[in-house]
C-alpha cells in the first residue's frame, strides 16, 4: 500500500533533523508534526515525546529523518542517518531528503522487519501530501467528546480518513510551545517558527482584560444586588417591572454583561465564541446609540418631536370618535340595537372624553420627558427602543381599555348565550365530572330562560360589533409594538462576531456546534482540493509558490443534483424546534489550505489543495428565548418568531373566583397544539389574549 | 502521459476529453466544454437592447437605454461567473479520494472531495432528462450507519453532459484504480 506522508509546510525550509509526529496504521499514514534539529541528545528527545504524549494523549514517536541541505548528502551522513534509525526505533522509518534550491524531493520508508509474504518490497512508495499546519490547527476542528479518549497509537474506529489527521494536529497543542528559538534543551522547528502575527494593541488588551473584567464584574455584581433587593419586589414596582419592556430589557443587558465580563475564562470554543458575540452586539447596540442620540439633539429633533406629540395623540382621539359615531348609526348597513348601540357609544365617548383631557394635562411635561428619554439612548438603540415601545403602549393605553371592555362584555354574552342554549335544549353543564348532563327543568325555568335567551341573541350582533372592531384595532397597535420588540431581538441576538469571522477567517469556523452534528460520532469530511490546470506540470515549490490555493465552496452546495436519498446528516441536522429558520444556525464552508505532492519520489505532481469543512456557527447567543417557541439551547429562535403569535392566553381574570363554574367552557378546552388554532378559539370565546407584553 | 480525444455531449456540441495517467493509483480526466458562441451572444444582446429601444419609443424615457446596457452587462457577467462551465475535471487518487472539479469562464473553480473510504462504487446510470433518455456517471457512497447501503448518489460531469463513449472510458480506468485499490487494502 502507498504510505502517505502529511507533511506541514512550515518544515519545508527547515534545517535537517529529525522528523517527529504520529503514525497510523490503520490509513498507512505518518502525520509529521515537528522537525527537531541537529544537536539533540536522544534521552532529552524521548523525554520530551513522552510529555507531550501524556499531556495530549496523542501517540507522537520519531518517525523518520529529514535532511535539508546544500548539495547532494554525502556517504557518511547517509549512515549516519541510517544509523539514527537504530536509536528511536520505528518502523517504517521514513527518509525525507531535498537539496537546498531543487525542485525534487527523494522520499523512502524502509520497514526494518522482514515482511511475511514473500515477494513483498521492503521499501514502499511515498506520497507526499503538504499541509498548512496553522490553519488546520486554528480550525478546531475537534471530534465530539463522546468518544473515548483512545489510546497512544491508535486511532478510534469512528474518526477514518482524514479527520484523524485533523485530529492528530489540533491535539497535539502542547508540542508546539516550544520552538527552535528558545533556550530548551530540544530545538523544534514547526508553524510557530515562521512568526506569528499578532500587535502590540492586542497583546496590552490581553494583559489588561484581567484587572479591568475584575473592577467590571465587582461593579455589576453591585448593580445586580441593588436591583434584587426587597423593595422591588412588592407589588406596585414589581408589576410595572414585569410589564415595562425597558425593564426587562435592562436585565437582559445587565446578565450578558455579567457574563461577558466574569471572571472565568471560556471553556470551550462556543462559550467563548458565545461571549464576543455578546460583547460585538452590545457595543454595537450602543454605537448605534449614541448615534441615535447625536440624531435626535441636532436640529432640535427633540423639540419638534414633543411639539407634535400632543396634536397627534389628540388627532388619533378624534378619529376614535368619528369610529364610535360611525358605530352608533348604521355601521356597514346593519341595524343595531339602538339603545344598547347609545350605552356603549356614550360609555365609550365619555372614555375618549377623559384620555383627551389626561394627554393635555400631561403636554408641558412632555418636553422635558422626551429629552431625559433620549439620554437614555447612550445605554444602548435596544433600550431606546424598549422606551419607545413603552410609550406607545401608555398612549394607546385608551384602545387596550375599550379592547377589554368589548372582549369583557362579548364574553359575558357568550358564555349567557351557551349556558341559556343548553337550558334551551334541556341540558345542564356538570361541574363535577365536566360534561354536558340532561337535566329536567320547571316550567318557569324554562320560560324565563328562553326569555332571556332570545335577548341575549338579539343583543349579540351590536356586542360583536364593538368587539371585533375594538379588537382589530388593538391587533394594530400590537403589530407595532411587535416590530419594535422583533428590531430589539434582532440587535440582541445577531451573532456578528461568527460573521466576522465567517468573511475574514473562515478557517476558525470550521465545526458545528452540537446541535447541528448529524447523528452518529462521525466527524464531517474534510476536502482536499487540487489546483488549476496551470500549475499542473509544475515542481512542487513552485506549485506551491504560485498560489496554489483559490477559495473553496461548500460541500453541501456543490453537486447540484443531489439524489433523492438525501444526506441523512441533513435531516437530523435541522434544528428541532419548527419556529426557527435553520439557515440562521448553518454557514457554508471555511477554508484551509493543504497541499499535496508527488506520488513518486522526485517527479513533481503538484496537486494543491484545501481542506473545506461544512462549517456551523458555534456561537449562537443563548439569549433568553424571547417568543414561546423555545428550541435548542444553543441557538436562538428569537428574531424568528413572531411576537404576536406567542400570546398567552388565560381565562379573563375577573372572572375567576366565585364565578368560574358558570363561565367555564364547555367542550374542548385550549389544549390544541397547534397555537394559531389556539388564539383563534381564545378570541372566538372573547378570552383577553395578552400580547407580546409577557416575555418568559 | 496525457492522451487527448474528441467526444460529443448529448447535445451534439463539441467535447474534449483529457486523459493523463500519472500513475498506477493516479489518474486524471478533463472535460471542456464548448466555449461561449459569439452568435448566442450577438442575439441575446440584440433582443435585449431591442426590447428596450421598444420600451424607450412607448415611454420616452432615456433611462431604460442605460439600464438595459446595465443589465446586459452584468448579466453577462453573471453569467460568466456562476453559470457557464468550462471544464470538469475528475481525478481519482487510489488511496486518497476522488476529487471533481468545475471551471467557470471567470476562471472561479469549485471542487469536492471524497474520500475513497466513502466511495463505494462508480457506475453508469440512466436518467430520463426531459424528452430525452440520457447515461451519466455516478458515485456512490456508502451510509455511515450501515455499510452496505447506499446513502448517496453523486453525478459527476453534470455541466458538460457526455455521451456513452466517452463516459466508458473514464468509467473503465475508474474501475482499474478501484479494483487496485481493494486489491491492495485486503493484502497487508
Amino acid at each position: 500500500m502507498v504510505l502517505k506522508a502529511f507533511f506541514p509546510t512550515c518544515c519545508a525550509s527547515a534545517d535537517s533533523g529529525l522528523l517527529v509526529g504520529r503514525w497510523v496504521p490503520e490509513q498507512s499514514s505518518a502525520v509529521v508534526l515537528a522537525v527537531v534539529h541537529f544537536p539533540f541528545i536522544p534521552i532529552q528527545v524521548k523525554e520530551l515525546l513522552a510529555q507531550v504524549q501524556q499531556a495530549s494523549r496523542v501517540g507522537v514517536a520519531v518517525l523518520g529523518t529529514w535532511c535539508h541541505c546544500q548539495q547532494k548528502p554525502e556517504e557518511s551522513l547517509g549512515r549516519f542517518l541510517e544509523g539514527l534509525g537504530a536509536v528511536f526505533p520505528h518502523d517504517p522509518w521514513l527518509q525525507l531528503c531535498r537539496e537546498r534550491g531543487s525542485k525534487f524531493w527523494s522520499c523512502k520508508a524502509t520497514h526494518r522487519q522482514v515482511p511475511a509474504a514473500p515477494g513483498a518490497a521492503s521499501e514502499d512508495q511515498v506520497m507526499l501530501i503538504f499541509y498548512d499546519q496553522r490553519k488546520v490547527l486554528l480550525s478546531q476542528l475537534h471530534p465530539p467528546a463522546a468518544l473515548p479518549d483512545h489510546q497512544a497509537g491508535d486511532a478510534s474506529a469512528s474518526t477514518g480518513g482524514l479527520a484523524a489527521i485533523f485530529d492528530t494536529v489540533a491535539r497535539s497543542e502542547s508540542l508546539f510551545r516550544s520552538d527552535r528559538f528558545d533556550e530548551g534543551p530540544v530545538r523544534l522547528s514547526h508553524w510557530q517558527s515562521e512568526g506569528v502575527e499578532a500587535s502590540i494593541l492586542v497583546e496590552l488588551a490581553k494583559r489588561a482584560s484581567g484587572p479591568v473584567c475584575l473592577l467590571l464584574a465587582c461593579l455589576l455584581s453591585l448593580v445586580s444586588a441593588a436591583s434584587a433587593c426587597r423593595v422591588f419586589k412588592l407589588w406596585p414596582l414589581s408589576f410595572l417591572g414585569s410589564k415595562l419592556s425597558t425593564c426587562e430589557q435592562l436585565r437582559h443587558r445587565l446578565e450578558q454583561l455579567t457574563l461577558i465580563f466574569s471572571t472565568q475564562k471560556a471553556t470551550d470554543p462556543t462559550e467563548l465564541m458565545r461571549k464576543a458575540n455578546m460583547l460585538v452586539s452590545v457595543l454595537l447596540d450602543v454605537a448605534l446609540g449614541l448615534v441615535l442620540l447625536s440624531w435626535l439633539h441636532r436640529k432640535n429633533r427633540l423639540g419638534q418631536l414633543a411639539d407634535a406629540l400632543v396634536p397627534v395623540a389628540d388627532h388619533v382621539a378624534e378619529q376614535l370618535q368619528h369610529l364610535l359615531q360611525w358605530l352608533m348609526g348604521a355601521p356597514a348597513g346593519l341595524k343595531m340595537n339602538r339603545a344598547l348601540d347609545q350605552v356603549l357609544g356614550r360609555f365609550f365617548l365619555y372614555h375618549i372624553h377623559l384620555w383627551i383631557s389626561y394627554i393635555h394635562l400631561m403636554s408641558p411635561f412632555i418636553e422635558r420627558i422626551l429629552w431625559h428619554v433620549g439620554l437614555s439612548a447612550c445605554l444602548g438603540l435596544t433600550v431606546a427602543l424598549s422606551i419607545l415601545w413603552d410609550i406607545i403602549a401608555l398612549l394607546t393605553f385608551h384602545i387596550y381599555c375599550f379592547y377589554v371592555y368589548g372582549a369583557r362584555l362579548y364574553c359575558l354574552k357568550v358564555y349567557g348565550l351557551s349556558s341559556l342554549w343548553r337550558l334551551f335544549r334541556g341540558k345542564k353543564w356538570n361541574v363535577l365530572r365536566q360534561r354536558v348532563d340532561s337535566c329536567s327543568y320547571d316550567l318557569d325555568q324554562l320560560f324565563i330562560g328562553t326569555l332571556l335567551f332570545t335577548i341575549l341573541v338579539f343583543l349579540l350582533p351590536t356586542t360583536a360589533l364593538y368587539y371585533l372592531v375594538f379588537t382589530l384595532l388593538r391587533l394594530l397597535v400590537v403589530a407595532v409594538q411587535g416590530l419594535i420588540h422583533l428590531l430589539v431581538d434582532m440587535v440582541n441576538s445577531l451573532p456578528l462576531y461568527s460573521l466576522g469571522l465567517r468573511l475574514c477567517r473562515p478557517y476558525r469556523l470550521a465545526d458545528k456546534p452540537p446541535a447541528l452534528r448529524p447523528r452518529g460520532a462521525h466527524l464531517p469530511p474534510p476536502q482536499l482540493r487540487l489546483p488549476p490546470q496551470a500549475l499542473l506540470g509544475l515542481p512542487v515549490p513552485q506549485a506551491v509558490l504560485g498560489g496554489a490555493h483559490l477559495p473553496l465552496e461548500a460541500e453541501r452546495g456543490q453537486a447540484g443534483l443531489r439524489g433523492p436519498a438525501a444526506c441523512p446528516a441533513s435531516t437530523a441536522a435541522r434544528p428541532r424546534s419548527a419556529p426557527t429558520q435553520p439557515g440562521w444556525c448553518q454557514l457554508p464552508a471555511g477554508q484551509r489550505t493543504m497541499r499535496t505532492a508527488a506520488p513518486a519520489c522526485g517527479q513533481a505532481l503538484p496537486l494543491g489543495s484545501q481542506w473545506g469543512v461544512p462549517a456551523g456557527l458555534p456561537g449562537c447567543s443563548p439569549a433568553a428565548p424571547r417568543c414561546l417557541g423555545g428550541g435548542p439551547p444553543g441557538c436562538v429562535p428569537g428574531p424568528w418568531c413572531l411576537p404576536v403569535a406567542a400570546a398567552t392566553c388565560a381565562p379573563p381574570p375577573g372572572l375567576q373566583g366565585p364565578l368560574t363554574p358558570v363561565c367555564s367552557p364547555s367542550g374542548p378546552g385550549p389544549s390544541h397544539p397547534n397555537r394559531t388554532e389556539s388564539l383563534c378559539w381564545c378570541l372566538l370565546q372573547g378570552w383577553v389574549c395578552e400580547g407580546a407584553t409577557n416575555r418568559p | 502521459m496525457e492522451e487527448e480525444r474528441k467526444f460529443s455531449d448529448i447535445c451534439g456540441g463539441r467535447l474534449a476529453l483529457q486523459r493523463r495517467y500519472y500513475s498506477p493509483s493516479c489518474r486524471e480526466f478533463c472535460l471542456s466544454c464548448p466555449r461561449l458562441s459569439l452568435r448566442s451572444l450577438t442575439a441575446v444582446t440584440c433582443t435585449v437592447w431591442l426590447a428596450a429601444y421598444g420600451l424607450f419609443t412607448l415611454c420616452e424615457n432615456s433611462m431604460i437605454l442605460s439600464a438595459a446596457i446595465f443589465i446586459t452587462l452584468l448579466g453577462l457577467l453573471g453569467y460568466l461567473h456562476f453559470v457557464k462551465i468550462d471544464q470538469e475535471t475528475l481525478l481519482i487518487i487510489d488511496s486518497l479520494g476522488i476529487q471533481m472539479t468545475s471551471s467557470y469562464a471567470s476562471g472561479k473553480e469549485t471542487t469536492t472531495f471524497i474520500e475513497m473510504n466513502k466511495v463505494k462504487d462508480v457506475v453508469i446510470n440512466e436518467a430520463i432528462y426531459m424528452q430525452k433518455v440520457i447515461y451519466y456517471l455516478c458515485i456512490l457512497l456508502k451510509d455511515p450507519v450501515e455499510p452496505h447501503e447506499i446513502s448517496q448518489v453523486v453525478p459527476v460531469f453534470q455541466s458538460s453532459k457526455p455521451r456513452l463513449d466517452c463516459l466508458i472510458e473514464v468509467y473503465r480506468s475508474c474501475q482499474e484504480i478501484l479494483a487496485h485499490e481493494k486489491a491492495t487494502s485486503r493484502s497487508p
